[in-house]
């Protein structure tokens, strides 16, 4: 409870706790030693910093994610998008900075990741159901309440993948659900996604991309997902993250007020064709700006 | 008829070998006395499991082979799963271990008999020792070479660091930690029948080979030798079968 409160307190302040003497709750917004967030906000990024052999990447970066929403992230290539996630998901260190999610610590949170390369984040040796079973097992559940839980998880995606194969007996495409529903049957409150669908073929990723919408639709997970592809990135998101050249700083974070669900014509809607052509230009300022 | 040489093909080698053998005893090339006919030695194989001591001897190898492999093992995967995960401590015993795994084990005889007497405790811990460096350097190797990703996956669904050792770096690791028993059966092998031949012994297939040497029993020298050829074999391949069911997805 009492790690709970101070990091409410960490939240609402710039700076290390100890160093003010003003109490939190009569910090105000706009006020030089504190950084306010935008309502609704789940996961808040202050003065992360990283280098990596002496060459800054990022450097005093902040970052405010929305609560219950897609983001993309798009950026020219090397500009840090796999590391700028992997440090808000715990899986990279960074140099200086906090990360909270809804006020906690990442410790407190419970996170998802799909990773891109899913033959190497798969275990061979478990059978597909045993993968997603085993972030249950972590959890400590009971062999009966795992079940209920991954009975829901089948049902909900419905897809015709013969569960007691083992990963290397999959195609790349149920590889890849595999990965994705192992991430999602914990119930994770953010979902981070590295390029997932980047190795697989189009049909497939189409496919997999209308999986993900109905997922979201159905959880509501505020989920972060890293794109190659724009149009990809537009798609899926309720606001796209364009980050720069690095050093890396926020180019622009645009949103997407299209309707859900999504389909094939949304590609061809005016808004849409209309924000990926903006966020385009804004990519070519930016590569151009190196 | 070209499926039946197929499978004829690894006894071609086999028949050969003996016959070989046989028209070098018909032709007198080797004194008869040094190379017996290969149904000499036949014979004194058979009779020497059945009714002689050859059973017994091949009994007793296998016993301490495995025993001194089983405690290798109970040592080597435990510690060499923690000291790569740990990659840091590894480099700083790396050395210590690539030096005792470079000295012949044969090397430590005279020490271990000053610790354990003369018997089968230092036959068995000799082996083991042998044994435990080199299962010891392929988990560690293996460990270390795990797939970063899937270590991550685990830690991101909460895997506490026990965890990840137990379900995550000890199944990356198994395929190479196969590869290290096998070997590490092996040289417990070579360095128990050693033992046998040298070290107060009243029993073994390294006794029996010595004593028929001294006896001059040339078809029991030359069985005891096609038994302990079985048994290397033989431990090696019930190694591979092993591995074929148990590591699945190795190299996939
Ligand atoms: N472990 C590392 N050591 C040194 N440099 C690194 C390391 N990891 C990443 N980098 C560098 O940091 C930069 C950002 O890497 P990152 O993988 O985050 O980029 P990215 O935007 O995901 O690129 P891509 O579009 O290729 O996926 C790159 O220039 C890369 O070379
Ligand atoms: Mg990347």
């Amino acid at each position: 409870m009492l790690s709970r409160t101070r990091a409410a307190i960490r939240l609402i302040k710039g700076g290390p706790v100890q160093d003010d003497p003003v109490p939190a709750a009569l910090a105000q917004p706009g006020e030089k030693s504190y950084r306010w967030f935008p309502p609704g906000t789940h996961i808040t990024v202050r003065g992360l910093s990283k280098q990596f052999q002496g060459s800054v990447l990022y450097e005093d970066f902040d970052l405010d994610l929305p609560r219950g929403k897609v983001v993309s992230v798009f950026g020219p290539n090397g500009c840090g998008k796999s590391t700028i996630i992997n440090m808000i998901a715990g899986l990279l260190p960074m140099d200086k900075g906090e990360v909270l999610f809804d006020g906690k610590t990442i410790d407190e949170t419970r996170i998802g990741y799909v990773f891109q390369n899913y033959r190497e984040a798969l275990f061979p040796w478990l059978r597909a159901i045993d993968n997603i079973h085993y972030p249950l097992k972590l959890m400590g559940l009971s062999r009966k309440a795992r079940n209920e839980r991954v009975e829901k998880l089948l049902g909900r995606f419905q897809v015709k993948i013969d569960f007691n194969r083992y990963p290397y007996e999959l195609s790349g495409g149920q590889q890849q659900t595999v990965s994705i529903m192992r991430s999602l049957v914990m119930e994770p409150e953010v979902l981070f996604l590295d390029e997932p669908f980047s190795a697989l073929d189009y049909e497939m990723t189409l496919f997999m991309r209308d999986q993900m919408q109905k997922v979201f639709m159905e959880t509501h997970t505020t989920m972060v997902i890293v794109s190659h592809d724009l149009e990809e990135a537009v798609y899926l998101a309720d606001h796209v993250l364009l980050l720069t050249r690095r050093p890396t700083r926020i180019a622009d974070f645009i949103e997407v007020p299209l309707p859900r669900p999504r389909s094939a014509d949304t590609l061809s809607d005016p808004t849409f064709v209309e924000i990926k052509s903006r966020c385009l230009e804004i990519f070519r300022r930016e590569a151009r700006l190196s | 008829m070209s499926k039946l040489l197929t499978r004829l093909n690894p006894v071609i080698g086999v028949i050969l070998l003996i016959l070989v053998w046989w028209i070098a005893t018909l032709l007198q090339i080797a004194d008869p006395v040094l190379l017996p006919p290969p149904q000499k030695a036949f014979k004194a194989l058979v009779d020497g499991l059945v009714s002689g001591p050859l059973l017994h001897d091949f009994a007793q190898t296998i016993y301490r082979t495995v025993l001194s492999f089983l405690i290798a093992s109970a040592i080597a995967i435990p510690l060499g799963v923690m000291l790569g995960a740990a990659d840091k401590v590894y480099r700083s015993v790396e050395f210590v271990i690539d030096f005792f795994r470079s000295t012949p084990a044969s090397a430590v005889f005279p020490l271990f008999l000053v610790l354990f007497g003369v018997g089968d405790k230092t036959k068995i811990a000799v082996a083991a020792f042998g044994s435990v460096l080199v299962i010891l350097f392929n988990v560690a190797y293996g460990v270390m070479n795990a797939r970063k990703t899937r270590v991550l996956a685990a830690k991101v669904m909460g895997a506490n660091r026990l965890q990840v050792l137990k379900d995550v770096y000890f199944w990356e690791s198994l395929p190479q930690t196969f590869i290290g028993m096998r070997n590490g059966i092996s040289l417990a092998l070579v360095i128990i029948v050693v033992a046998e031949m040298f070290i107060g012994s009243s029993d073994g297939i390294g006794y029996r080979l010595i004593e028929a040497q001294m006896l001059f029993e040339m078809p029991t020298m030359y069985a005891a030798i096609f038994a302990a050829g079985a048994l290397g074999y033989g431990m090696n391949w019930i190694f591979l079968t092993i591995e074929k069911t148990f590591v699945h997805w190795g190299g996939k």
